[in-house]
């Protein structure tokens, strides 16, 4: 057989592959079982978390601005067919793991949904004060209604009662993608959402809200010390990325493998006196580009984050 | 004619409809207790494992043959890494016995799926004959895949998806999460022989292929294999074993002790053909002048 068919063969099968199973692409809601009342949300531009229960629904993020409504519509679907004779559950929470847009678009329009109806005296929009500082500091882009409500300032914040039979707890990860990320852990379900902390592709390190590559890195490994795996490295303790698949210690142990062996060898680089320009034209992610930087720029964009991050930290 | 052609057309038709109806029968049984066949890449895959930077016979790209390049065996040491199974394209060549069962509704009694079981596997194995889809790519990648199977004569073949990232060769080649594989079983009396074709659009330029081979033990008893983490290597937290770019000290060392020059080591799909022979000779050749 010819390599130009060979070629041709493998890019065939690979469409085909993705094909059947880019399904996330359709510009659907679509929502996948995790563990216990915890689903995956996908298809509003960041991953969305949610806990179905009894008590209602809690949501990690709330995507885009732009899918809120598909959001509020997809939710009141989904918890109906869930339990077609059951009472109607309302969004009674949401917390947010960053300030990104495609994490918090849809607060202001869900919070003012009819499906949002918060337990009287608890909390309503959680999240670290620094997504609220940076929120007001921001001005018209984060309206007062899309901004939290209850924002906490400690290392960790426990919701203040059980939420659908469980525990969840908020735990702050400073200066990772920013200085305002939440990784949120629902104690008995066994699921982390992690936020932009973990992603299908490289990190983005927003070094303007605060970010930085040690705290990516440190944060990584915080949440591979909390995850349990049942077997070989294999479930156990789920991760819902901020972008990607639904994951487990396998997959963050890779990425954060990655994460570390490029910061490494920028540090390296930058030990050796090299520019920003030297260290670029090293190509020196070049090994985990068909994995994590397909989308065209982002390798140089992180390679240059995580050179100014150092580079800030001398 | 001009008659009876649609109405064959139709028929055919309502066979083929009906013949993909019927539920999975097997056309070969699989099940029971298998050995594995030690073959000749026992001493690559298998025993001590590849030697670092031997690529050879491998159709991978630039940015396998670099992350490999980089590689430090230590990262095994790691908590995270420690009872790593082998991925589902690699376990067949594990040299480890293996069962295989049949799973069976137990309300239809309708055959569902053949199970598989390696001595070192993470979970049982389900190859699903039921006709049911792929799941999204959202959904979470394992060390088994997701697989689906069918009958053509009397080969089993496999399609599989949802692999978690594995590698390759035992020496930092690498095979991604993105990969999917097709797999051909045969079984021959007392003889199983196993096909894999591996299609990486991360990591290979083209479909790698290996086999594995198995021979039925009925008497055969696997035990248990638990895995406890320990601490194998006192090492700063938070820090992850590997070489930094052109300072990996062992990369020439399976050259030197084969006696062969260091590009014939680093393997790419021009090295599975045999045409590459003339081109092994003219490298010799140049080597032995210089």
């Amino acid at each position: 057989m010819s390599r130009g068919l060979n070629r041709a063969i493998v890019a065939f099968i690979s469409m085909f592959v993705l094909a059947v199973c880019a399904q996330a692409q359709d510009g659907e809601i679509h929502f996948w079982p995790v563990h216990g009342n915890v689903y995956m949300v996908v298809g509003a531009g960041a991953n969305i978390t949610i806990s179905v229960g009894k008590d209602g629904v809690l949501m990690v993020d709330s995507g885009t601005a732009q899918a809120s409504d598909k959001v509020i519509a997809a939710i009141q679907q989904f918890t109906h067919q869930r339990d077609p004779l059951g009472p109607e559950l309302p969004v009674r929470y949401i917390i947010n793991t960053s300030i990104d847009a495609d994490h918090t678009g849809g607060n202001a329009k869900i919070a003012a949904s009819s499906i949002f109806k918060p337990l009287e005296g608890g909390e309503k929009i959680i999240a670290h004060d620094n997504v609220l500082l940076r929120m007001q500091d921001a001005g018209k882009e984060f309206p007062e209604n899309a901004q939290p409500t209850d924002a906490y300032q400690t290392e960790q914040y426990k919701l203040n009662r059980f939420f659908n039979g469980e525990g969840v707890q908020v735990i702050h990860m400073p200066a990772a993608h920013t200085d305002g990320d939440s990784v949120v852990w629902f104690r008995f379900s066994d699921v982390i959402s992690t936020g932009d902390i973990f992603t299908d592709h490289y990190p983005i390190i927003d070094l303007q809200r605060g970010g930085s590559i040690q705290g990516t890195i440190e944060a990584l490994n915080r949440i591979i010390d909390l995850v349990y795996p049942e077997f070989r490295v294999q479930g156990g303790t789920m991760l819902i990325p901020g972008h990607g698949r639904l994951s487990d210690l396998t997959d963050i142990a890779y990425y954060r493998d990655m994460v570390t062996i490029v910061r490494d060898r920028v540090q390296d680089m930058i030990k050796n006196g090299k520019t920003l320009e030297q260290v670029q034209t090293a190509k020196l992610t070049v090994d985990f580009d068909p994995v994590y930087g397909r989308t065209p720029g982002s390798a140089q964009r992180f390679v240059e984050q995580v050179y100014r991050s150092l580079s800030e930290k001398r | 004619m001009g008659i009876r052609r649609p109405r064959t057309i139709f028929l055919l038709i309502l066979v083929l409809i009906a013949v993909s109806r019927v539920p999975a029968v097997a056309q070969a049984d699989l099940s029971g207790e298998w050995f594995p066949v030690a073959h000749e890449d026992r001493e690559v895959d298998r025993r001590g494992g590849a030697a670092i930077g031997d690529y050879t016979g491998l159709p991978i790209n630039d940015a396998a043959r670099t992350r490999a390049d980089n590689y430090d065996a230590s990262v095994f040491a790691l908590p995270e890494w420690q009872c790593r199974p082998h991925g589902v394209d690699f376990i067949p060549l594990g040299l480890s016995e293996m069962r295989i069962w049949k799973d069976t509704d137990p309300v239809t009694q309708q055959f569902t799926a053949w199970r598989m079981h390696w001595l070192r596997s993470a979970d049982d194995r389900a190859i699903y004959m039921d006709g049911r889809p792929h799941p999204p790519e959202y959904a979470a990648h394992t060390w088994e895949g997701f697989s689906t199977g069918t009958w053509e004569g009397n080969m089993l073949r496999i399609t599989t998806t949802h692999m978690k990232e594995d590698y390759l060769r035992r020496n930092g080649i690498s095979r991604s999460s993105m990969a999917h594989i097709s797999e051909l079983l045969f079984v021959h009396g007392d003889y199983l022989t196993w096909t894999t074709i591996i299609y990486d659009p991360a990591y290979l330029t083209e479909p790698m292929i290996r086999n594995a081979s198995y021979t039925r033990l009925p008497t055969q008893q696997m035990p248990a294999y638990p895995c406890p983490v320990i601490v194998e290597e006192v090492r700063p937290k938070g820090s992850v074993p590997h070489y930094l770019p052109g300072k990996n000290p062992y990369l020439t060392e399976f050259a030197q002790k084969a006696g062969i020059p260091f590009e014939l080591t680093r393997g790419g799909a021009e090295t599975i053909y045999p045409e590459y022979q003339a081109k092994i000779k003219a490298i010799l050749q140049k080597a032995a002048t210089k």
